[in-house]
């Protein structure tokens, strides 16, 4: 149960220069394939792109074909009420669960708002939240 | 000796060369090249014989890592040098006490062919260890009663105050550290007055550099060649003519060679050094190919000195010298497809940054290379630096980029870019 909770991000390196990012979203483009939310970070020369999206391994074969390396990460979407307040609710409920963040990134859609976390525990984390009355990110929102 | 007539000097260096094919003749790769080429010490008659007897390449004294070609007991070696070697074994170079001896001796000559001696303060700033430009000098400086500061590497304020405040007159280092020296004197608003020479060696440096050098630290600059097969520095030094280094010919057999074919060229062409030492015990070296590029000059020298050679100008191989130490391109190679986290392909960047040579390598990386995590990313491209600083010896900053980025080559690969400008 705790699984339907987890979604599939894809991590895409990059060199960290002009273009490689409008090569990515061009190539999903092409693809016909809708990004949900993503960030990109970055490190001494190169970054990640990190992406939801809503055909995560049509993604992956894409860009993978494309000479791209992809991989997916476990990550899982706490939704959020899009009005002050909302992420210092979240935010409080997970440091009450003990829940350690490796990163974290955010969106605010039509309806509501998203806080997409990397977590080293993640089924735990699921669990912690949801006992915790916080509200998940179903994964079959991407096929 | 500096001034032997020629003819004495021939028949000087024949008698040598016969001593020291005897002595090659107690190695093992000797006996069998000898044998292969159907040539015996007892052929060569003449100077001019020389040409009939194999080289001697670099491969061959790693192939004979550790102690395969020294022509002497153990117990007789007295001291060990090492440089590095293309697939991480180093060469080992072995010294009896008379090695050392000779090897002081031509190192004193260099320094009181410019006019050194007992009343300098000499600072060795150069690495001391397996290195051979350290103790080499060292021992040199020492033999005509210069007083001597093992300075050695690194701490650049340290070592600016110590030339100030031991008023030292004279300075070895690399020509790169040098100048990193002048820029730090400079910001502390030092003027290194009692400076007056300066030997800059290890690595090729051009006329330009000289100027700099001299004009920043208030020197006069000498070129000093040498590799440590042949001891270490010391082989040829500028005298204050500086055109040209005299190679010493007592020690040392010169030849130029076309590198391709191996022929012996006319004088004053340019081409492939090739020496045979003439009075080394421990490891006598037949013909040896050195790799650097220059001529002998033909015209006499105003010293009165013997035949000179040309200033370095370049390698007949690939290897590269970065800080003073020499890198070949299949060194990294070796590391980088020894990793399963890198690619295919990678390419060599040399930078000169603030006058020192900074060496940057970018590396594809492979499929298996990738877990999503940035961290873990970081971790990959410390580790490959890591991995290639134990092997060149040299920090090098790497850097990861996409695979299929980096040019793919038909035929040979270029896969080193210089970009240190024009020597």
């Amino acid at each position: 149960m705790e699984k339907s909770y987890i979604v599939k991000q894809i991590s895409i390196f990059s060199e960290n220069r002009p273009g490689r990012l409008a090569a990515i979203a061009g190539a999903l483009r092409d693809a016909g394939i809708n990004i949900f939310a993503f960030s990109i970070a970055e490190a001494d020369g190169f970054g990640v792109v990190r992406a939801l999206v809503d055909r995560p391994e049509d993604a992956h074969r894409t860009l993978t074909d494309l000479g791209f390396r992809v991989s997916f990460t476990d990550v899982i979407g706490v939704k959020m009420r899009d009005e002050p307040g909302g992420l210092s609710d979240i935010a409080a409920l997970l440091g009450d669960a003990g829940i350690n963040i490796e990163y974290a990134y955010a969106y605010s859609g039509k309806d509501e708002a998203v806080l997409i976390l990397r977590v080293d525990q993640v089924e735990d984390a699921v669990r912690q939240i949801l006992d915790r009355g916080g509200e998940l990110l179903k994964a079959s929102l991407s096929r | 000796m500096e001034t032997i007539r020629p003819d004495e000097l021939a028949d000087l260096q024949l008698k040598r060369l016969k001593w020291s094919l005897h002595q090659a003749q107690k190695v093992g790769l000797y006996q069998r090249k000898f044998k292969e080429a159907g040539i015996s010490p007892d052929d060569i008659r003449t100077l001019d014989d020389v040409q009939k007897l194999p080289f001697t390449y670099k491969q061959e004294l790693r192939a004979g890592y550790p102690f395969g070609l020294f022509a002497v007991p153990m117990k007789e070696i007295v001291r060990i040098h090492t440089t590095s070697g293309t697939t991480g074994k180093p060469t080992v170079v072995g010294y009896t006490r008379q090695d050392l001896d000779n090897w002081s001796d031509l190192i004193a000559r260099n320094m009181t062919m410019i006019g050194l001696g007992e009343d300098d303060i000499f600072q060795n700033a150069v690495n001391y260890g397996l290195f051979t430009g350290g103790l080499g000098f060292h021992y040199g400086a020492e033999k005509i009663g210069m007083t001597v500061i093992p300075s050695a590497t690194g701490n650049t304020r340290r070592q600016i105050e110590m030339i100030e405040d031991f008023g030292v007159t004279a300075i070895h280092c690399t020509p790169s550290y040098a100048l990193h020296l002048a820029e730090v004197a400079e910001s502390m608003g030092k003027t290194l007055e009692t400076l007056k020479t300066g030997i800059f060696g290890a690595e090729p440096w051009s006329e330009s550099m000289r100027v700099e050098l001299e004009r920043r630290l208030g020197v006069k600059a000498y070129d000093s060649y040498g590799l440590s097969e042949m001891y270490g520095p010391g082989v040829a030094f500028e005298c204050p003519e500086r055109n040209g280094l005299h190679i010493w010919h007592d020690c040392y057999l010169a030849e130029i060679i076309d590198p391709e074919t191996g022929e012996r060229l006319a004088p004053g062409e340019r081409g492939e050094l090739v020496i045979t030492p003439l009075v080394k015990e421990a490891l006598p070296l037949i013909r040896y190919r050195t790799g650097d590029v220059t001529r002998l000059m033909d015209d006499e020298c105003a010293c009165g000195r013997g035949c000179k050679i040309e200033r370095i100008t370049g390698r007949s191989d690939d290897m590269l010298v970065i800080r003073g130490i020499n890198v070949f391109p299949s060194q990294i190679e070796h590391v980088l497809r020894a990793l399963p986290e890198v690619g295919e392909q990678f390419i060599v960047y040399i930078d000169r940054v603030k006058h020192l040579d900074e060496m940057t390598i970018e590396v594809e990386m492979s499929r298996a290379g990738f877990s999503g995590e940035l961290q873990e990313l970081a971790r990959m491209q410390k580790g490959i630096a890591g991995e290639l600083h134990n092997t060149l010896g040299l920090r090098t900053a790497v850097k990861l980029v996409e695979p299929g980025s980096l040019p793919r080559f038909e035929g040979k690969a270029k896969r080193v870019i210089d970009r240190r400008g024009v020597l």
